[in-house]
């Protein structure tokens, strides 16, 4: 329960006696406070500041709206809430671009920090959901729910286009509207007495939704870290791989390849090791695939090439970054039949429960277009999309490699992962959009493991692209 | 495969799940669907019972997502992520047309791909500490939802309820509003106006007394206004009619019945921004942090499609397919009536609530469906207080509703 002094803390405003690196997403000291969100809020509330105002409930509000004597319920606010220390990863970047933009209003402010897609959702799967959504205007053509778990045209297309001769069935797929809604399904399916590993650094979805459902303790800022969470470590030192033998045991693992933030995909070998560690340890993988796509060599594609994977993992992956779909909501999720709790219980079973009372399925004019990705054609565009992408990957490996950077990532990925030793990630991402006016993303925001990198995403229009690569040379010649 | 040769990870099942006692309402009633398909194979099946929308969209919204859909094919017209509270125009039309005779505004509004999956986040943003309320009998999301999180112990056979769950009987002989003077404080209220599935309408007097039983125990009333649009009286459509509710309430709609967009998924939550926790701190704040860690926002097309309904024509539109459904809801109640059922709710809903005293809701339902080929919901899978009760939804063509009339008078005037 939040008390008084919890709550204090937590509410806390960053002040300027805080290094910047204290936590993974503090802003340094001339940023709005945490709880101030400028697009957000209208304009009678403003900023909160500490008041002395009474709550007419009688009880004392350390931290309120300039209105005095403003009502409080008496629900406490949840603890779980409190713990996390900042705003959510990209959205705090969005908010330092739009106080950039502000700042500078004349500046070509170039996005190269959220991984947002730029280029055009080819025209076979556009018109596939046009015809969806004109078609839902008739009466033959029209259709109400669909089923929770996915269309059942788009499951078995799914399951053969990306699980072909791999034990995986249509009757194993979710379709959803998104991994990031997925991951917080699973959250809610594994529950908060579960443990959880997570690759350090990682997408930040895993941990925070990990701190809301309550599987961690408080914040830890001298190690940067979240109580009860067990962190991999991935460097240059260990090719980006965690050292298993010095991992503990967790209920949970998540795994992203080929990764976000560091780009680095796993190898056969290594996640042989990674599902022997599951089997070993009686653990679930949860397996994120988003970016399998861009694999340009013989890196497993799924987690289910691995034989002995099908009783130890889920996996998530998505349409968002295949064919731009990050506004269009698709994505799936695949459990295995064989994948079962301590007691014997199909997990499956169990996430079928969460997904028809948590959700109600994705949209149907998203689920047409999935389907039209995963024709003959569709797959084909996607494949020049993704490899747009790649060129732009190149575009910016080749301009930090020829700056004298370290820089990992980019091959199998559409994210570059550059090294700034000794250096303040956040620091480096301020210099960076001051000197040239290009978003990127600070590697600590994705965990301690992620300081003195910077994350470079490709995802860009290939002038912008082109642009970065100048002012970046320009920046550090 | 030998049995014990079957792999099992260590991983304990989530004790939360465990507690819920069958499978969710909805998908129950589609087994039982099917069990009925597979004995009777010719069967011309009628369905009022899980209220999925049967007309067709109106034109100039479908359109309007078309054309978005082509211009995601397009340079200038390519747009990525969206913001995961919703598109900004979509968020000010909710507020301009839904919420017009409030203050509430579009920077309070957050756009979703629907009620049942807001119903989640709000869980999981109030979390497993919480106590809360539910009508009784109330839509099953936010019972299971609550159980899902941990807010509840065992489910006890005996009563038919959770236990750290109060329930708030809805009956025929409260005028389907509880007596507040009865209740214990709950962090939480759960409340459905039109209620699904009684259909009853809440009045301003019975919401006067719900705001100050929550501004005076210091809980949050969760607002389930999805059917708002099918009240036909005075009733109000938002808690935020009611004076001094922006402190207390949540409110959560939904565009799936009253747009048809079920399969398209768009809704939204409304949290103002005078709704604070004991400590000060917003709701709002944490409600947005939960949407940005755990969503992504809206399908851009389901919003498209949302702002077209919003417009004087897309509303006009609109209000043609609710009166189609309210046309059937006329006929059904005539027809229910007339056999000499006492039926309850329907002037404000598209759900009649039809009262077989005496009688076991499931097997009410069995017999309906065994003999006339119609599919209802049975009042027990709303909660203990929906025993003797089947909940009839309008949402069908009106020639299946005609039909399905039709056999209700022929079997029940012969037996």
């Amino acid at each position: 329960m939040a008390t008084a002094t919890t709550a204090v803390m937590s509410l806390q405003v960053p002040s300027s006696s805080v290094r910047s690196s204290a936590s993974s997403f503090l802003s340094p000291s001339n940023a709005p406070a945490v709880f101030f969100v400028p697009r957000l809020f209208p304009k009678n509330i403003g900023s909160f500041k500490i008041s002395s105002g009474r709550c007419r409930g009688g009880i004392r509000c350390l931290l309120a709206p300039e209105k005095d004597s403003e009502y409080c319920t008496k629900v406490s606010r949840n603890a779980n809430i409190a713990k996390l220390q900042a705003g959510y990863l990209f959205p705090e970047i969005g908010r330092r671009k739009v106080a950039h933009m502000q700042k500078y209003p004349d500046a070509q402010v170039i996005s190269l920090g959220i991984g947002d897609t730029t280029e055009p959702i080819p025209e076979v799967i556009t018109s596939a959901m046009a015809t969806k959504a004109h078609s839902l205007s008739t009466i033959e053509g029209y259709s109400g729910y669909g089923a929770e778990q996915g269309d059942k045209k788009l499951r078995p297309a799914i399951a053969s286009t990306y699980y072909d001769g791999l034990g995986i069935d249509e009757q194993d797929i979710f379709v959803s509207d998104g991994a990031k809604c997925d991951i917080s399904r699973l959250q809610l399916l594994f529950g908060s007495n579960a443990t959880i590993a997570v690759q350090d650094p990682s997408y930040p979805a895993y941990v925070d939704s990990g701190v809301i459902i309550g599987q961690t303790g408080g914040f830890q800022t001298d190690v940067e870290k979240y109580g009860g969470i067990e962190y991999m470590r991935c460097s240059p030192g260990n090719g980006f791989f965690p050292d298993l033998s010095r991992t503990s045991r967790t209920d949970i693992i998540y795994f992203c390849s080929p990764n976000n933030p560091t780009g680095s995909s796993a190898s056969r070998n290594q996640l042989t090791q990674l599902v022997k560690f599951a089997r070993e340890n009686g653990s679930i993988i949860v397996y994120d695939s988003a970016y399998a796509m861009y694999i340009s060599d013989d890196s497993p594609r799924t987690i289910f090439e691995i034989p002995g994977a099908k009783e130890v993992a889920i996996e998530v992956s998505s349409f968002s970054k295949y064919a731009g779909f990050t506004g269009v909501r698709l994505g799936w999720t695949v459990i295995p039949k064989e994948l079962l709790y301590s007691n014997g219980f199909p997990v499956a079973k169990d996430f079928n429960r969460i997904v028809c009372t948590g959700f109600n399925g994705a949209s149907n004019i998203s689920q047409a277009g999935a389907l039209a990705c995963l024709s003959a054609e569709g797959l084909k565009a996607m494949s020049e999309v993704v490899g747009f992408y790649k060129e732009n990957t190149q575009i910016i490996v080749n301009t930090f490699t020829s700056l004298g950077f370290k820089v990992y990532g980019g091959k199998n990925a559409p994210y570059v992962w550059v090294h700034f030793p000794g250096q303040n990630s956040w620091d480096v991402f301020a210099e960076i959009l001051e000197k040239t006016h290009v978003v990127t993303t600070p590697g600590s925001g994705f965990g301690p493991g992620g300081e003195g990198f910077v994350r470079v995403s490709a995802f860009g229009h290939r002038e912008n692209i082109l642009e970065a690569s100048r002012r970046f040379k320009q920046m550090y010649k | 495969m030998h049995a014990s040769a079957v792999w099992r990870t260590k991983v304990p099942r989530n004790p939360n799940l465990e507690k819920l006692q069958t499978t969710y309402l909805f998908p129950q009633i589609e087994m039982k669907k099917k069990e009925h398909l597979l004995k009777n194979p010719n069967a011309n099946l009628i369905e009022l019972g899980v209220g999925n929308t049967t007309e067709p969209i109106p034109k100039c919204i479908t359109s309007s997502m078309a054309e978005h859909c082509h211009r995601l094919a397009t340079y200038e017209g390519y747009k990525g992520y969206g913001d995961e509270q919703g598109n900004k125009d979509l968020r000010e039309a909710i507020a301009d047309v839904m919420y017009k005779n409030t203050s509430i505004d579009g920077t309070q509004v957050f756009v979703s791909d629907d009620a049942q999956c807001d119903i989640s986040r709000l869980q999981l943003l109030f979390g497993s500490v919480v106590t809360m309320a539910v009508q009784d009998p109330c839509f099953p999301a936010y019972v299971d939802s609550g159980v899902t999180i941990g807010q509840t112990g065992d489910y006890m056979a005996s009563t038919g309820q959770y236990q750290n769950i109060t329930y708030m009987e809805c009956t025929s002989d409260n005028d389907f509003f509880p007596r507040l003077s009865n209740m214990p404080r709950t962090d939480v209220i759960f409340f459905c106006s039109p209620n699904n599935p009684t259909g009853h309408a809440a009045s301003r007097f019975q919401l006067e007394k719900l705001v100050d039983f929550a501004t005076s125990n210091g809980s949050i009333i969760v607002y389930d206004t999805a059917y708002s649009e099918f009240i036909t009286d005075d009733s109000p459509k938002s808690i935020y009619e009611i004076p001094g509710s922006k402190q207390v309430a949540i409110e959560i709609s939904s565009f799936s019945k009253f747009a048809g967009f079920t399969g398209v998924r768009l809704g939204w939550t409304v949290v103002p921004t005078e709704l604070l926790y004991s400590n000060g701190s917003p709701v709002i704040n944490d409600y947005d942090r939960v949407v940005c860690t755990s969503f992504n926002g809206p399908s851009s097309i389901a919003q498209v499609g949302g702002l077209a309904c919003l417009t004087p024509q897309g509303m006009k539109e609109i209000r043609k397919v609710i009166n189609v459904y309210q046309t059937n809801t006329k006929l059904l109640i005539h027809t229910l009536t007339s056999i000499g059922f006492q039926t309850y709710g329907g002037t404000n809903s598209p759900f009649v609530w039809v009262h077989f005293p005496g009688r076991k809701s499931w097997d009410v339902f069995a017999e309906i469906l065994e003999k006339t080929n119609v599919i209802t919901i049975p009042g027990l899978g709303f909660g203990p207080a929906g025993e003797e009760f089947i909940r009839f939804s309008s949402f069908a063509r009106p020639n299946s509703m005609q039909q399905a009339c039709r056999r209700l008078k022929d079997h029940f005037t012969k037996n």
